[in-house]
């Protein structure tokens, strides 16, 4: 029967705690059984051995005492360790809901900047289509500005290719006239004349020819292509249309304008209608400042513009190819005062009356100059004595 | 009698000297040529009331052709040679400054040399 308890007592769960009670208490009841027997059968004999069963009964007693003892301090870890795998599994569910909040909320939080950025960047291809309108319509500006210049630079020439056509209409009858009467020494005089007039016709010809281009190239957008470009002829080319165009415009206006270049300086790689752009606005604000200061009818004021080109190569290694260019503008108009100096380069600013200058032209040259060339836009200035802009580009 | 053209464009000498070939061949015209106000007022000052007529652009680099004008009217006045003013810009003010400042003529480019011709030798009877 006791073996069939502690076959139950192991075999079920539920019983596993009772099974410390059966290995308190059993080995006692059993002692007191046995000694109970034998008092029963022989008293004698328990009498005898009354000491000894006292003692075994005793031991039995402490036996089960100190097993509760031990299966209670065991159980009370068990207990303990149990609790603290439940509170760690709590915390572990606790931290992966926490996990999952967070991936939501940085979901949430990417589709956002995503947005954002979507919508920043309309902004931006905005920006930059407002920002390639504002420049075109600076260069059709600057275009209105040349066209009176343009129309006298090409009348100029177009005067000559009509003029020296309708001689040699004339010099072509006289030819044969002298051939008819056999006078053929005077015939090859005016076949040489007439030569030389062809000569003329197609130079002129070629002359309103480039101006027409090169009006084209500036009102075209910005192919950005690099040609070996004749810095002096493009100045030179610039300094007149500008000219002849506020000639046109202000018939009182008058400016003396010199030139000094540097015959040294070889073709340079830059983008031609880029920096044709540049040079004319820079003229034109010269002129205007002059014009401006002649207004004032100083006595002795003689309004001048000078463009000069140097090389600023290494002066003990002429053959150095990695030499820069410098071309000034410079005026003797009113210059600008010092608080004006450091916004004169910054979008819209202009110091003209409003609807006279689009305050783009400086600007756009500075970003012409630096980032499209890779060279320097400098200015200096002397309040009421004039300004003198620098520009300083690498010839590679 | 001896004419002074004063224009930037160089190319005017060529053109003028083959347009009146036949008078500079006959020796009625005969032209000297400067190619900005101040060569002209050079000029006249060394040859003094050799040229009886000027030819003078307006729109020149430095002087302009009005300040010219102006000189010539001032300095050059016993007998004041005749000066007709040239413009590629046939404007009224222009014209009007040219004649207060005492221009015998006021042509416009491009020319029509007939008709120059014409004026030049009005002038000179």
């Amino acid at each position: 029967m006791l073996g069939w308890l502690l076959y139950i007592l192991n075999k079920h769960e539920k019983f596993k705690e009772a099974r410390f009670l059966v290995t308190a208490i059993v080995p006692y009841l059993v002692v007191s059984f046995v000694i109970e027997v034998i008092r029963l059968i022989n008293v004698d004999l328990f009498n005898r051995w009354h000491s000894w069963t006292d003692a075994i009964q005793t031991f039995a007693f402490i036996w089960g005492i100190g097993t509760w003892i031990v299966t209670r301090r065991q159980r009370k870890e068990l207990i303990k360790a149990r609790q603290k795998a439940i509170e760690e599994e709590q915390n572990n569910k606790v931290i992966s809901a926490m996990k999952a909040q967070l991936e939501i909320d940085v979901a949430e939080r990417t589709a956002e900047l995503r947005k954002q950025k979507e919508e920043l960047e309309i902004t931006l291809d905005e920006l930059k289509a407002a920002q390639a309108q504002l420049i075109q319509s600076e260069k059709m500006a600057s275009l209105g500005e040349l066209t009176a210049g343009i129309a006298h630079e090409i009348q100029n020439p177009l005067n000559f290719v009509n003029n020296f056509s309708e001689v040699n209409r004339e010099l072509i009858t006289e030819m044969k006239h002298e051939i008819e009467s056999g006078n053929f020494t005077e015939a090859k005089d005016i076949a040489k004349d007439i030569e030389d007039n062809e000569e003329k016709i197609n130079y002129h010809g070629k002359r309103a020819d480039a101006i027409v281009k090169s009006m084209l190239q500036h009102s075209r957008s910005a192919s950005g292509k690099k040609e070996p470009t004749d810095i002096n002829a493009l100045a030179d080319e610039y300094l007149r249309l500008s000219y002849h165009g506020l000639r046109a415009k202000d018939k009182s206006f008058n400016a003396k304008f010199e030139t000094d270049f540097d015959d040294s300086i070889r073709e340079i790689n830059i983008v031609q209608q880029d920096i044709g752009r540049v040079l004319l606005n820079l003229i034109n604000n010269a002129f205007y400042s002059v014009s401006e200061k002649q207004r004032q009818e100083i006595p002795g004021y003689e309004p001048t513009i000078k463009v000069t080109t140097r090389r600023l190569g290494d002066r003990f290694d002429p053959d150095n190819d990695r030499d820069r260019v410098e071309i000034r503008v410079a005026d003797n108009g009113s210059g600008f005062p010092k608080k004006v100096l450091d916004k004169i380069f910054q979008p819209f600013f202009t110091t003209k009356p409003t609807g006279l200058g689009t305050g783009l032209g400086l600007s756009l040259s500075y970003d012409i100059i630096t980032r499209g060339h890779g060279g320097e836009l400098k200015v200096e200035t002397k309040e009421g004595e004039g300004a003198e802009f620098i520009i300083i580009l690498p010839t590679q | 009698m001896k004419i002074l053209v004063v224009d930037d464009e160089r190319d005017i000498e060529v053109l003028f000297e083959q347009r009146f070939r036949r008078e500079i061949k006959t020796g009625e015209i005969d032209f000297a040529f400067a190619y900005s106000g101040e060569q002209a007022l050079d000029y006249l000052n060394q040859h003094v009331h050799e040229a009886v007529l000027i030819l003078s652009d307006i729109n020149m680099p430095g002087m302009s052709g009005l300040e010219l004008l102006r000189h010539i009217k001032q300095k050059f006045s016993h007998p004041p040679p005749v000066v007709m003013m040239i413009t590629a810009y046939g404007d009224a003010e222009n014209y009007s400054q040219a004649m207060r400042l005492g221009a015998d003529d006021f042509l416009t480019k491009p020319l029509d040399f007939s008709v120059l011709k014409e004026k030049l030798k009005e002038k000179v009877q």
